[in-house]
């Protein structure tokens, strides 16, 4: 009993020492967003100089920076990312049932298309993905290249595939029998799917947006290029590497600004703890 | 029911129409590159009468032909899309892997000269084995990691939630983000921690293994949900029927939760590969690539910390050498799928014996 007890100290103690030393570098940013530049180079693991009047100071001149703007930034990210997300949760339901449904040649081929896709790493679409929107854009009178919509329109077809597939293996547990006897109560096939699939798909929507929501919010090397640096809709992740790049070294507006960007994803995590967690999982797992 | 059919009809019959004439006159505006007055507008002409197209081909009134009309319109949004960001992309890519291209148009088809170019490079070759050896460390480390955090977090641990939500939120947070925070820690918390003058960050070994430190600080967590979720798929009988037995933790552990788990095992491999393989925000925040390497392969290199895909991404924007940046994707992408299928491959047949 008493080796138990010991034991159970020990991992405790183990258990705590790591916590701290992964929470670590979130509490030095929150310590030293409270500080001067100069307490900061001076010791940036003591209190000294922090104050609430400094914290505010740093806060005002973060967010009002020209090369940051948070709220700005915030929105920017907050809007691709909403609707980024209720697009790839409706068209990728719309086209996983179909694809799920229908046992012909070309739905399999449109299934492999999109699974072996997956393997594909960014870097190789990245550059000619830049010409195509360029020419697109130009062909349809739209600006792809620089435009939030563009950005949306980039991140329906890269989730495209990852989606697809987690929803076309949540579908296929479900009995086709439901969809006959609506077929044979006179619905049609598009309201069965949305009177009577898709708020059976709601689970596994969850697990989805969680998985898209987590990479399209902190992405930072799509926004990056199709934006760029300068455009006035960048996003939160743009927007930190601009504004690091305009200051140099100065780690009173650094850490706020890193401390800015954390906030909004550390308060959706506190509040959906464990959706996020068992939607990381869930999603790894298929 | 004739007359709905007739209406259904003819709404149909106009809807098509409209749609026609809008994207004929889209096209028209393009073709003739009337791009100013009403030509400026060929992009919602366009938008709507494809839309309007759309509609028209729903209300066709046909009962035998509805279910394929419909798959059409549920396929088409995700499709186009896939197919204007993933495919096009994909095999235009390919092809101007060839050329001398500059981001917007080339002038000559190179053959191989740009695939047989970067094996000249040192500091291609010099990124690419790094990446290698960055991919094959953080496979082994995180997944050492995370597994002993998983362990750690299944045991009957007060307040285990908490430490597994602290352990995984590193996670939640973007690379560039992240990177600026450790180059932080890195250049002025260690240096004031240990009372050394210089940061690890300064010198190429010390910055690559920084790399991975926050490499693994960041991706451990999130593995280690991925073991947790694996471990309690053990059934407790036979964890039960082993201690009966008397069998130690340790040997409950080795034969038989470790051996249980497989599939998830290679599940991690496989995450921690294609993610180190492709690790780009940590690397440009925390470094830059930046580190000197005094000699290698002959030349004097400046690009000590930088991985395959800020190289590539370097080549592009900061030398405008696309076409050049491009034949390395390709060739990043086939080293991906092959050593991706290869250990798919490998752990299923492990999986098997085990």
């Amino acid at each position: 009993m008493k080796m138990k007890t010991s034991r159970a100290v020990i991992l405790t103690v183990i258990a705590v020492l790591l916590a701290a030393y992964i929470l670590f570098p979130f509490a030095l940013v929150v310590l030293n967003s409270f500080k001067t530049q100069a307490d900061i180079v001076q010791d940036p693991i003591s209190a000294a100089g922090a104050s609430f009047k400094q914290f505010a100071s740093n806060l005002n001149a973060v967010i009002n920076n020209k090369n940051f703007v948070f709220w700005h930034a915030f929105g920017s990210s907050a809007l691709v990312t909403i609707i980024s997300l209720v697009l790839l949760a409706v068209f990728g339901g719309m086209s996983a049932w179909v694809i799920c449904r229908n046992k012909t040649r070309w739905a399999t081929v449109i299934y492999m298309t999109f699974i072996s896709s997956m393997i594909i790493p960014f870097q190789v679409v990245m550059l000619p993905l830049i010409a195509t929107f360029r020419e697109v854009g130009k062909f349809v009178g739209l600006s792809m290249n620089g435009s939030l919509s563009g950005l949306i329109f980039a991140y329906c077809g890269f989730g495209g595939a990852m989606t697809v597939f987690i929803l076309t293996g949540f579908i296929k547990g479900i009995p086709y029998e439901l969809e006959e006897a609506a077929a044979i109560d006179g619905c049609s096939p598009e309201g069965t799917f949305f009177r009577i699939i898709f708020p059976l798909l709601k689970p596994t929507i969850v697990t989805v947006t969680i998985l898209n929501g987590m990479w399209i919010w902190n992405d930072y090397l799509l926004p990056s290029i199709l934006l760029g640096q300068s455009n006035p809709n960048k996003t939160l992740p743009v927007a930190v590497q601009a504004f690091v790049g305009s200051f140099v070294k100065s780690w009173d507006m650094i850490l706020t600004a890193a401390l800015l960007a954390m906030i909004p994803m550390i308060v959706i995590f506190l509040l959906a703890q464990k959706h996020i967690m068992d939607g990381m999982v869930q999603g790894a797992i298929k | 029911m004739t007359e709905s059919a007739s209406g259904k009809k003819s709404l149909s019959m106009t809807l098509l129409a409209l749609g026609t004439v809008l994207l004929i006159a889209a096209l028209y505006f393009d073709f003739t590159k009337t791009y100013s007055g009403l030509g400026a507008m060929r992009g919602a002409f366009l938008v709507c009468g494809a839309l309007l197209i759309l509609a028209g081909v729903y209300y066709i009134p046909t009962v035998l032909h509805h279910r394929a009309i419909i798959n059409v319109i549920f396929l088409f949004p995700l499709l186009f899309t896939f197919a204007v960001t993933v495919i096009i992309p994909m095999f235009v890519g390919f092809f101007y892997s060839f050329t001398d291209w500059n981001g917007v148009s080339y002038t000559r088809m190179l053959g191989f000269e740009n695939y047989a170019n970067m094996f000249k490079e040192p500091a291609f070759i010099w990124s690419l084995l790094l990446t290698v050896l960055f991919v094959i460390i953080n496979m082994i480390m995180v997944n050492l990691v995370a597994f002993l955090l998983a362990l750690l977090c299944t045991t009957k641990l007060k307040g285990v939630g908490f430490f597994r939500a602290a352990y995984f939120l590193p996670n939640l947070i973007g690379g560039i983000v992240l990177g600026y925070i450790w180059q932080f820690i890195f250049s002025n918390v260690l240096t004031k921690i240990l009372n050394s003058p210089h940061s690890a960050l300064a010198q190429t070994k010390t910055a690559f293994i920084a790399i991975i430190v926050v490499y693994i600080w960041q991706y451990a967590g999130y593995i280690m949900l991925i073991y947790i979720n694996g471990l309690a798929t053990v059934p407790k009988d036979v964890l039960e029927a082993a201690q009966i037995d008397g069998a130690s933790d340790i040997m409950t552990l080795f034969k038989i939760k470790i051996p249980m788990i497989a599939a998830t095992f290679t599940i991690c491999t496989f995450l921690t590969l294609t993610s180190a393989f492709k690790q780009f925000d940590v690397n440009l925040a925390l470094t830059n690539g930046v580190g000197t390497v005094r000699k290698f392969m002959g030349s004097r290199l400046s690009n000590g910390t930088q991985m395959i895909a800020l190289n590539i991404y370097n080549t592009a924007f900061a030398r405008d050498q696309y076409g050049y940046a491009q034949a390395k994707a390709i060739l990043f992408f086939i080293i991906l799928a092959c050593v991706s299928l290869l250990q798919v491959r490998i752990s299923n047949a492990k999986e098997v014996e085990m």
